[in-house]
């Protein structure tokens, strides 16, 4: 279970506050109007950046001052998900040793990783030599064999057309059951929400709002989703 | 977006380290031991006179004719200009002693020049003393002035041409538009960036000038070590170039200082305004004075050196082997020191600062600062050598920074959250994140530290004996022993191991070097 405890966190004069618990297992959108602080709140989780004050907990274990790469997650961030000078194979084996001595064991668990997202023989290909599709399925092919319990995903796949975009959600979802993965996902489209979350937490003016039942709050949006959404009575100017 | 902080970085801090207490400490023993201007004579004054005079002169000279140069450079295209563009590039990598040969070939004594004017039946010219000092220095930074004003010239958008021509603006309307505002902004930092240049000169001081007319500080620094053994005046005179640079560093602060080595100057400016006959003759003009200017004399030194490289004495290769040594072991030293400093620098603007602390102290303050320092442990010229390789290392270091930190702070921001989010750390990190990455801008610093070391004759001077020389301290003397085809082919055998050695290290930094 990912806990934000109290989170104030601010930069200049924007502020956002975060104050509840996502249950483990849950496929969890997050959604907001741009500028809202949705990158901010990932970053925070993630480790890049500090929050005024509050707490960042994971089972009930304080991470706050946790480095990023030993908190117990992974993060796709919009781009640069990759290393371009790295092979395929590379970068996913940099998901289970940083130092790249695998063993042989490894070395079998990076191919099956490669097989299983469909990029079976490309291990040696550089990643400018790939579409964007399988670029992004390379960094998922990496997330799955880190299997840590938690994944944010900062919109890694927006540079994708809507069929691949929604291929590599299935491909998320299938990950995340499979490890029980808690996932956490930004995400400006609607229906991203609609498809693939059974929650939703609504980032907008200033707060982070408590995950809430995606069909729900949809159904009966507040005022500030309402606006972002463009419908019912309230104006977004 | 403000990071969280971030762990300390022990190398940039160590690195900074090392920087700081050479050039503090040098520059404390230069201070300590100083006596005092009191004691300095009416020709230590004309000294400082001479190079202050000299280096505003040679300012003002490349600048006011890297005007004309860069401007047709700039709208003009031909076969052969991205070569030429290249080829301003190359003085800063190559040896002062090469180019002064050449130089002295074409205007010297015995130099095709005179030999014309005799043959017109006039008067010979001499260039030694203040003329000669000049010249060598137009020679160097003319092609530096005119790089740095074609990039102000491909600065201005195409769209403000574009607009010009429509409203039917001609040559010298578009001059005071839109060329004479860039001029104004760029002009003054480059004049201050040459007039540090030429502040420091040491080695054109050595070879063109020279007697009470035409020394530099520096120069007198040299003399009161090699002639006068009188350190306590050397250190005096080594405050003084301190102050002097330190003087016009302060004032350069005040001017926009531009890249030295800028990329993508191969693209000309469309231009409509510039096909008038008269204005195609005129740029040409330029052109061919400004290539034969830097061409006819490294030609000439090595149309005359050529032939008797292979005949070179045994002493001439084995200072050879000596400078590829300290070449070798400064680029090494200049990397390990400049690597960490870059990467630190993209969090603190402080170690930038500190790499760049060398430019306020020239070669021999820095060489003089040692000498004292280590004056009591050993002997002059067996420190020649190890002294050579940090002095060479530090003048090289604000260099090797200019290219790496730009990379460094790219490679920031591109991968940096990536690296950590994937705990890539340490040795890791440096093997399969930063050395392949900053493998390019490397491979350029660490070319342009070796060639720069390597044609080095500076602090070598100052220490050496008749056994410790480098390859431009044996060519230095050869020439003042009027061994003038030794020389000739000394100098070949240097242009060629500086120019193979910046491009070894290059083109290592590019080999199969994709995305």
């Amino acid at each position: 279970m990912l806990t934000l405890e109290n989170l104030v966190i601010t930069q200049d004069d924007f502020r956002l506050t975060a104050d509840f618990s996502v249950a483990a297992g849950a496929l969890t959108a997050v959604i907001g109007p741009s500028g809202a602080g949705k990158s901010t709140l990932l970053s925070v989780i993630a480790g890049f950046f500090a929050a005024a004050s509050g707490r960042v907990l994971w089972n009930d274990e304080d991470i706050t001052d946790t480095a990023p790469g030993e908190r117990p997650l992974s993060i796709l961030f919009q781009d640069q998900n990759l290393f371009p000078h790295l092979t395929v194979g590379q970068n996913v084996g940099l998901g289970l040793r940083a130092d790249l001595r695998l063993s042989a064991a490894q070395q079998a668990s990076v191919d099956e990783a490669l097989r299983r997202t469909g990029l079976a023989g490309l291990e040696g290909r550089k990643p400018a030599t790939l579409s964007g599709g399988q670029q992004s399925r390379v960094a998922l092919a990496r997330t799955l064999l880190r299997a840590r319990p938690l994944m944010l995903l900062d919109e890694p796949f927006s540079a994708l057309g809507p069929a691949l975009k929604a291929e590599m959600l299935a491909l998320v979802a299938g990950i995340a059951s499979e490890t029980g993965a808690t996932v956490l996902m930004v995400s400006h489209d609607p229906d991203d929400a609609h498809r693939l979350a059974d929650q939703t937490i609504l980032v907008a003016e200033g707060k982070a709002h408590p995950p809430r039942s995606t069909a729900a709050l949809f159904a009966d949006p507040p005022p500030a989703l309402a606006a972002y959404l463009g419908r019912g009575g309230l104006s977004d100017r | 977006m403000a990071s969280r902080a971030q762990p300390l970085n022990p190398g940039g801090i160590a690195a900074a380290g090392l920087v700081l207490a050479l050039v503090l400490g040098t520059l404390g023993a230069v201070l300590w031991h100083a006596d005092g201007f009191a004691a300095l004579g009416p020709a230590d004054w004309a000294a400082v006179r001479f190079t202050v005079t000299q280096a505003l002169v040679s300012a003002l000279v490349s600048l006011v004719l890297a005007v004309p140069v860069a401007r047709a450079l700039a709208r003009r295209r031909f076969p052969g200009r991205g070569i030429l563009i290249t080829l301003l590039g190359a003085p800063f990598i190559l040896p002062v002693i090469v180019a002064v040969m050449g130089i002295l070939a074409i205007f010297g004594r015995a130099g095709v020049l005179n030999d014309g004017l005799a043959a017109l039946g006039l008067g010979r010219v001499s260039i030694y003393g203040f003329e000669g000092v000049v010249l060598a220095h137009v020679f160097f930074n003319l092609p530096l002035a005119v790089r740095l004003l074609l990039q102000g010239w491909l600065a201005i958008p195409t769209e403000r041409f574009r607009l010009a021509a429509s409203l039917g603006l001609g040559p010298s309307e578009i001059m005071c538009l839109l060329e004479r505002p860039m001029l104004r902004a760029l002009a003054p930092g480059i004049f201050v960036t040459i007039f540090l240049i030429c502040l420091t000169s040491f080695a054109v001081a050595l070879t063109l000038g020279g007697g009470p007319k035409a020394t530099t500080v520096e120069l007198a620094i040299y003399q009161a070590f090699r002639f006068d053994f009188d350190p306590g005046r050397a250190a005096t005179m080594a405050t003084l170039q301190l102050m002097l640079c330190a003087a016009a560093i302060l004032l350069a602060t005040r001017f926009a200082i531009p890249a030295a080595f800028g990329a993508g100057l191969d693209r000309p400016v469309a231009r409509w305004d510039a096909g008038a006959r008269l204005l195609r003759l005129q740029d040409g003009l330029f052109l061919i004075l400004a290539a034969g200017f830097l061409i006819a004399p490294l030609a000439a030194v090595v149309m005359a050196g050529l032939p008797g490289v292979a005949s070179l004495p045994a002493s001439v290769w084995l200072a050879a082997l000596r400078s590829l040594a300290v070449a070798a072991g400064s680029t090494a030293l200049a990397l390990i020191l400049a690597l960490p400093l870059a990467l630190a620098a993209v969090r603190g603007k402080l170690f930038e600062l500190v790499g760049m602390l060398p430019i306020v102290a020239s070669s021999l303050v820095l060489g003089t600062g040692l000498f004292l320092i280590l004056r009591p442990m050993a002997s002059p010229a067996s420190l020649a050598l190890p002294v050579t390789v940090v002095v060479n290392a530090a003048m090289a270091l604000p260099f090797c920074l200019r290219a790496l930190i730009p990379a460094a702070r790219d490679l920031e921001t591109g991968y940096g959250r990536l690296a950590q989010s994937l705990g890539l750390r340490g040795r890791a990190r440096l093997r399969y994140l930063t050395l392949p990455r900053l493998r390019r801008p490397l491979g350029f610093a660490g070319g342009l530290a070796a060639a720069l070391s390597m044609g080095d004759l500076g602090v070598i001077a100052l220490f050496a004996d008749g056994e410790t020389t480098t390859l431009p301290l044996q060519l230095y003397r050869l020439m003042g022993a009027y061994r003038m085809a030794d020389a000739a082919a000394a100098a070949v055998l240097l242009l060629a191991l500086s120019l193979l050695l910046f491009w070894a290290f290059d083109r290592g930094g590019r080999a199969d070097a994709d995305a």
